[in-house]
Formats: structure tokens, C-alpha cells, sequence
């Protein structure tokens, strides 16, 4: 588990993009659960 | 006229359209969920550590995915507002509009970790070469179309500039696409081109196609739920 958390020693740089792009997903995904939400009660 | 062509008329407008849009997006929610859980597996336990670059090139599974993504999420909405602007169809209009958050989603994505990626292997985090600079002319492309429209009150003006500014700026496309023939870049050739074999191991390769399908399935369910809200909002 630790030697795959380590990526070799790339973990910045594979967990730096993996963790925004997962990171703004799941926020444009809130985003719009919010703004579907909001439009219905409109 | 057949009864293809009016059927196509009939999902045209907005009303008709809504509840088709919810059933799409929720089966390519779905999809993307589960494509991107098995294209993950794949690229993190499946593929082969690089002979050059050992774990680091594991963000191309994400990477060459997002960039593509960015280019053909713009096309579509030039292709939409081109729609909108010829046939003056409300729902084109929308469709242009709803692509452009997800557009400039996915060009971030592709700048962002193409830096995380540039820095171990090129040994920088950024380099004004052709690749990269017209990729972020890309992501001020989406933002302008989306400030420009959020910026004019009346919303058939507002539709219809956007639209000239997504129509124009689609040149810059083809010059992402062939900036690494053109010029010299720092950025490598295309791994993946319909001409010849992909210079990349089989599993490698399969990772990164399930993640370019998770994305896609990702781009349409997003799309059709922030179209929903726009025609919620508007009719």
C-alpha cells in the first residue's frame, strides 16, 4: 500500500492531477445537483 | 419530409426534449461511473510501469483523455452555435451554452496535469511552446464565450454573440491538434493517430481509451443536466 502511495517517488506529481481533476469533478457535479435543485423550486 | 426528419424536429424543442435528456444523462451518469472505476483499475494495476518514465506517466490516463476532450467539447459547441445562429433554434442555443463549463473543465484538467507532468519529465512546469500556449487560448476561448454571454442582459443578443465568438475561435482546433507538427515543440507527437499504430504497450493503450469513454459519458451527462436547468430557468 505505502510502495503504490509512493508512485515510485512521482506521488506529488500523480496524486498532485489526479486529486484536482477528481477534485473540480466533483465540484462542477455539486454545483449543478445544487443548480437543479434551486431551478426546481423556481 | 420522411418521419425521421420530423421526429428530429419534434426532440428539437425544449419542452419535448427535457425529459429524453433526464433518462440520457442519467444512463450516461451511470456509465461514466463505471467506466471510470474499471479505466482507474486499468491504469493503476493493469498497465505496466514505463521503462523511461516508471509510475509518472500514470497521469496520461487522465491527461490525454481531458485534452481530447477539450478540443471536440469546443467543436460541439461551435457546431451548436452555428445551429443556433442559422436556425435561430432555441435548444442549439442552450446546447452551446451548457457545453462551455465542461469545456473549460476538461482544458484545465489538461493544462493542469500536463504541468504535474511536464515538471519530472521535462523538468519545468510550464513552457511557452505551441502545444501549450494555443491549449490555454483554448481554455480564454471558453471563458470568453461564457464571460460574453453572462455579460449582455438581453439573452437573444447574448446567444447570438457567443456564438460568432465559439464559431471563430474554432480555428484554433486544428492548430492544438497539429501544433506538434508545426512547430517544435517541447510537447511529444500524437501517441494515438488513426494513420498508424499507437506507439504505446496494449494494456497502456486500453487504460486510456476507457478513461476517453468515461470522460465522454461524464461530458454528455453534465451537458444534458445543465441543459435542463437552462431550459427550467428560461421557459
Amino acid at each position: 500500500m505505502k510502495e503504490f502511495l509512493s508512485m515510485g517517488g512521482y506521488a506529488l506529481y500523480v496524486w498532485g492531477a489526479y486529486g484536482v481533476t477528481f477534485a473540480l469533478i466533483a465540484l462542477e457535479v455539486a454545483l449543478l445537483v445544487k443548480r437543479t435543485r434551486r431551478a426546481r423550486k423556481s | 419530409m420522411t418521419a425521421q426528419s420530423i421526429k428530429w424536429f419534434w426532440y428539437a424543442s425544449p419542452q419535448t426534449f427535457y425529459p429524453v435528456a433526464g433518462v440520457i444523462a442519467r444512463w450516461c451518469g451511470t456509465a461514466a461511473a463505471v467506466l471510470c472505476a474499471v479505466g482507474l483499475y486499468m491504469g493503476f494495476f493493469v498497465a505496466p510501469t514505463d521503462a523511461q518514465q516508471g509510475e509518472a506517466y500514470r497521469i496520461i490516463f487522465i491527461h490525454v483523455p481531458a485534452a481530447w476532450m477539450s478540443m471536440f467539447l469546443y467543436v460541439v459547441m461551435a457546431f451548436w452555435a452555428a445551429v443556433g445562429l442559422a436556425f435561430n433554434t432555441r435548444l442549439s442555443h442552450m446546447m452551446a451554452s451548457a457545453l462551455a463549463p465542461t469545456g473549460a473543465l476538461f482544458t484545465f484538467v489538461a493544462l493542469w496535469t500536463g504541468s504535474f507532468w511536464g515538471r519530472p519529465t521535462w523538468g519545468t512546469w510550464w513552457a511557452w511552446d505551441a502545444r501549450l500556449t494555443s491549449e490555454l487560448i483554448l481554455l480564454f476561448l471558453y471563458f470568453g464565450f461564457m464571460a460574453l454571454q453572462a455579460a449582455i442582459d438581453d439573452r437573444r443578443r447574448a446567444e447570438r454573440a457567443g456564438a460568432l465568438l465559439a464559431i471563430v475561435g474554432v480555428v484554433n482546433v486544428p492548430i492544438i491538434y497539429y501544433s506538434v507538427q508545426w512547430w517544435n515543440t517541447l510537447h511529444q507527437g500524437a501517441s494515438v493517430s488513426l494513420a498508424r499504430a499507437p506507439s504505446m504497450a496494449a494494456m497502456m493503450l486500453t487504460g486510456m481509451l476507457i478513461m476517453a469513454l468515461a470522460f465522454w459519458m461524464y461530458s454528455i451527462a453534465v451537458t444534458l443536466v445543465r441543459v435542463r436547468c437552462l431550459i427550467m430557468d428560461n421557459e
